[in-house]
């Protein structure tokens, strides 16, 4: 407690710092926090009364525990098979000496800037009833898409490039010169890949598949598409309840439940994996290339890397194809009409996507800084709970986070069901936590007598942060900008219980018609929604160009 | 530190520009309270305007603790830091007129020299042409006129440091911090510089502290060498002081290189080691008697064939050629290992290993520790 009120005092010395830490503190209670236990409550309470109820639904429903096994199931699955094939794309692009590497890794960053389900719209387009593949080529008549094996296939479509991207950032981690030191003290191939390599990458390989298996566990978009109707998942299942049946109840107990393994998956993330994460490379970069495969086994595996590229490529030239093709199934003249359709009818909830992504990244982008510059620079009490509540969201399921937040904020005084701030809100603190995490990688690595340099010869806590934080951690701020944009253009999960007739998003229109049957529509949306995405990340790529060569972000220290 | 005489226990000077009351620094452990480290102990210290004092140590020994809590990086445990007649306990570090010159030379890599140096200025909302006048004529001060628009990734590490030293007297400050300024720098820029920031700190007559653990920098820089130890004050004294008359055994072996000699004082100014008496001028502040340990210096001792009225019995056990020196230690009989420094060793040749030799000390050099 003595502490404690040392450090206000110190604080205090910085009156505007004092009001920063207090408003950031508030707003997270407020966003993040409340919803969550909003959530908690509903589901433990029928009819006014303190109640278990909802949960003991779980062992007499089948409905329910079937959701739940097979959500697990599904997770776990995309987890293995997507952490694996990330793997392999990773050690192929970072360690190997392969032909087009770069259109390679851009083949596989497009399912990470597109909504999260244009696979699954895909895999209708060439597999579904009337799908190209499995009417038009094969004519089978009874093929069924829908149910465990399409959401599989579309959801490790989805994620094994997030699994493949954070595995290049451990593989690029681990210098080439410890496989070459194995080899020199007499190891062979197999001996120096089972004994330097895959011990040095396995935390960075558990922590891409806790990634895969929580973004598996809080799709939204893929099970609604694919799952059908006779293979429940907990997600749609807890969005069914409440805008079907309006049972709040039973719809917060589905998310609580889906919170449970995401939550227990980041915890071992954050508290146990990460701490067992090596990184090598020091000093400058050595040639990567690795000895470590024989010919044959780079070729075998690249032919993976460019199978699932071609996969990639071939998907998404479907879905431009789809979204120009007048009746996909029966009539495949070229057409404008779904185009024309997005740009008249549907053209207000493309501004409203972009009104809001653009509200909603620069608030999200500097509030991820700031609080990665509190937690890295300050010592306040609190602060442990404000680092471990501020990431929280990057856990919680959209599902869980969308229910919270029409419980909690729709009565005085915050009323906001319907509007504008509800969505803006809800996008900066679920995608802050991306900022916050590079921020404070990025700050770590800065010599803290940078900023006392600053504070010494005058300047207070803001203008420290304003005048050379910001400016040292650009990289971090700007790629937590592109995150959250992509994520703002994207979301899907949260947002869909969130839009009004008056704010609306790209992304759910994509999910009401694909629901009407209007695959052509829904393509032209994810269309529009993923050259939107392109363009902005190309203008601030510009930008970071711009940024560094105006400035020298590379001096050694 | 309290019971030896130092300029630090008079009466705090009226006019003094730095004062340091009782300061103390602990460092606790969140979750284990016996686990705190007293970093600082209750250092009482002054400083006259214009003057440069060493806080010189062994690393640990709390010296950049001290550093930083005089610039208000770190909030003293108990005591008082007074810059001149104010107290600036609760003065944020922003607010405190003292200028730092870092480590690492935290020079902002996203500004060009110019903007690193009118950094502070700016903030001062000072005037364009005042700030460029300002920061031109300190820039050439540290000779680094004409590098104003180069970024701070072009520099070699003494022009950095030059940049970050002219950083902090653009800002006329009160007073100048140094935190180990020179530890990046190789051997011969090392002595360069240091000979430069006196030149600048003397012809400013900035008030100065400077945290160093190389005894020969603090030595050429100061005024005032305050040695510490453990968090807490050895010895405050001149350079000729610390070194000639250190007040312990630790001094002694931190300030240069020592042999010591156990002796029984017999009077005022004589000694006797080994049943042989040894005239001491400097005086034996230690009643008849007593056992006392002397400190005699390397240089003080030469080599010479035995003679058992002058000289001590000892053997040669290495002998090392260091260019202007050659270094030989001998195992002095009933004393121990000595060094023995000697001069202009190309040219007189050095004496084998296991040679026997007398080593004889020079009468105005030994002299024997308070303590």
């Amino acid at each position: 407690m003595r502490a404690a009120r040392r450090q206000i005092r110190i604080l205090a010395r910085d009156p505007v710092l004092l009001g920063l830490v207090v408003v950031i503190m508030a707003s997270v209670a407020i966003f993040v926090l409340w919803p969550l236990l909003e959530v908690l409550f509903a589901s433990l309470r029928i009819g006014g009364e303190w109640s278990t109820a909802n949960y003991e639904l779980i062992a007499t429903r089948r409905l329910y525990r079937n959701a739940l096994v097979n959500s697990l199931q599904v997770a776990a699955t995309v987890g293995v098979v997507g952490t694996l094939l990330g793997y392999v794309m990773a050690f192929v692009l970072t360690r190997t000496n392969v032909p087009f590497k770069r259109p390679l890794h851009l083949a596989m960053m497009l399912p990470i800037i597109s909504p999260p389900f244009v696979g699954a719209v895909s895999i209708l387009f060439l597999f579904g009833f009337n799908g190209l593949v499995t009417r038009q080529l094969l004519d089978l008549q009874d093929f069924n898409i829908y149910g465990r094996g399409g959401v599989i296939f579309s959801q490790i479509f989805t994620f094994a490039p997030l699994a493949y991207l954070s595995l290049r950032g451990v593989l690029q981690s681990i210098s080439p010169t410890l496989e070459d030191a194995a080899f020199n003290i007499g190891a062979s191939k197999w001996q120096a890949f089972w004994r330097v390599t895959v011990p040095l990458s396995l935390p960075g390989v558990f922590s891409a598949f806790l990634v895969v298996f929580i973004e598996s566990i809080s799709d939204f978009g893929n099970p609604l598409v694919l799952a059908g109707a006779t293979f429940p998942m907990l997600a749609p299942q807890a969005y069914l309840e409440i805008t079907g049946s309006f049972n709040l109840g039973r719809g917060a107990m589905l998310a609580t439940i889906l919170l449970l393994p995401s939550m227990t998956a980041f915890a071992i993330q954050r508290y146990w994996v990460s701490r067992r994460q090596y990184v090598t490379v020091t000093g400058k970069p050595t040639s990567s290339t690795t000895k470590l495969v024989s010919p044959a086994a780079k070729w075998s595996l690249y032919g993976v890397v460019v199978a699932f590229a071609a996969l990639v490529t071939a998907f998404y030239a479907v879905i431009v194809m789809g979204a120009f093709t007048r009746v996909w199934g029966f009539d495949y003249t070229p057409s404008l009409q779904h185009m024309r359709y997005v740009f008249s009818v549907g053209l207000n909830a493309v501004q409203d996507t972009v009104v809001i992504a653009l509200l909603s990244t620069p608030i999200s982008g500097v509030l991820g800084m700031l609080i990665a510059f509190l937690i890295v620079r300050r010592t306040f009490p609190g602060k442990a709970a404000l680092e471990f509540t501020s990431i929280l969201n990057y856990a919680v399921p959209g599902t869980v986070v969308g229910i919270g937040y029409i419980l909690a904020f729709n009565s005085r005084p915050l009323l906001l069901t319907g509007t504008l701030a509800i969505i803006v809100l809800a996008f900066v603190f679920r995608y802050v936590p991306v900022g916050i995490q590079n921020g404070i990688a990025v700050l770590r690595q800065i010599d803290p007598s940078i900023e006392e340099a600053a504070q010494n010869l005058g300047a207070d806590g803001v203008t420290t942060f304003r005048k050379v934080t910001l400016p040292l951690i650009a990289p971090a701020f700007f790629s937590g900008l592109v995150y959250a944009f992509v994520r703002a253009m994207t979301a899907i999960s949260a947002a869909i219980f969130l839009v009004s007739a008056d704010w609306n998003l790209m992304t759910v229109q994509i999910l009401n018609q694909v629901g009407s049957g209007r695959l052509g529509v829904a393509a032209a949306f994810s269309v529009l929604t993923i050259t939107i995405v392109i363009v902005a990340i190309g203008v601030i790529s510009a930008l970071i160009s711009r940024w560094t060569r105006t400035t020298t972000a590379t001096v050694r220290f | 530190m309290r019971d030896h005489p130092s300029r630090s226990s008079e009466a705090p000077t009226p006019d003094a520009d730095l004062r340091l009351v009782g300061l103390r620094k602990v460092f606790e452990s969140p979750d284990d309270p016996s686990a705190s480290v007293v970093a600082v102990d209750d250092i009482d210290l002054s400083l006259e305007k214009g003057q440069l004092v060493t806080l010189l140590g062994p690393s640990g020994c709390g010296k950049t603790t001290l550093l930083r809590m005089i610039a208000g990086f770190e909030e003293p445990t108990a005591g008082e830091v007074w810059f001149g007649e104010q107290n600036v306990n609760e003065v944020p570090p922003n607010a405190r007129d003292a200028a730092m010159v870092f480590q690492s030379y935290a020079i902002f890599p996203h500004l060009s020299v110019f903007d690193n140096v009118a950094f502070g200025l700016r903030l001062k909302r000072l005037s364009r042409s005042a700030i460029r006048e300002r920061v031109d004529d300190v820039l050439g001060l540290v000779g680094l006129a004409g590098l104003q628009d180069r970024p701070p990734s072009q520099l070699s590490g003494g022009q950095q440091q030059r940049v970050a030293l002219a950083r902090c007297i653009v800002m006329e400050p009160r007073l100048l911090l140094f935190d180990e300024p020179l530890s990046n720098l190789d051997a011969k820029l090392r002595e360069q510089m240091r000979l430069e920031i006196r030149d600048l700190q003397q012809r400013l007559g900035i008030t100065s502290v400077y945290v160093t653990h190389d005894q020969i920098e603090a030595m050429a820089l100061s005024d005032l060498i305050v040695i510490m130890h453990d968090g807490r004050v050895e010895q405050i004294g001149t350079p000729t002081e610390v070194y000639a008359r250190p007040d312990n055994r630790f001094v002694a072996d931190f300030i240069g290189k020592a042999n010591f000699v156990e002796a029984v004082a017999t009077g005022p100014e004589t000694l006797e080691v080994e049943g042989r008496r040894i005239e001491v001028p400097n005086g034996v502040p230690h009643p008849e008697g007593t056992h006392v340990t002397a400190l005699v210096r390397p240089e003080a001792l030469s080599l010479a064939p035995f003679d058992p009225e002058r000289a001590f019995r000892g053997t040669v056990r290495r002998a090392t050629f260091l260019g202007t020196i050659g270094e030989v230690e001998v195992d002095v009989e009933g004393q121990g290992r000595w060094l023995v420094d000697v001069p202009n060793a190309a040219e007189v040749g050095l004496p084998d290993v296991d040679d026997d030799v007398g080593v004889e000390p020079s009468p105005r050099s030994v002299h024997v520790l308070p303590r």
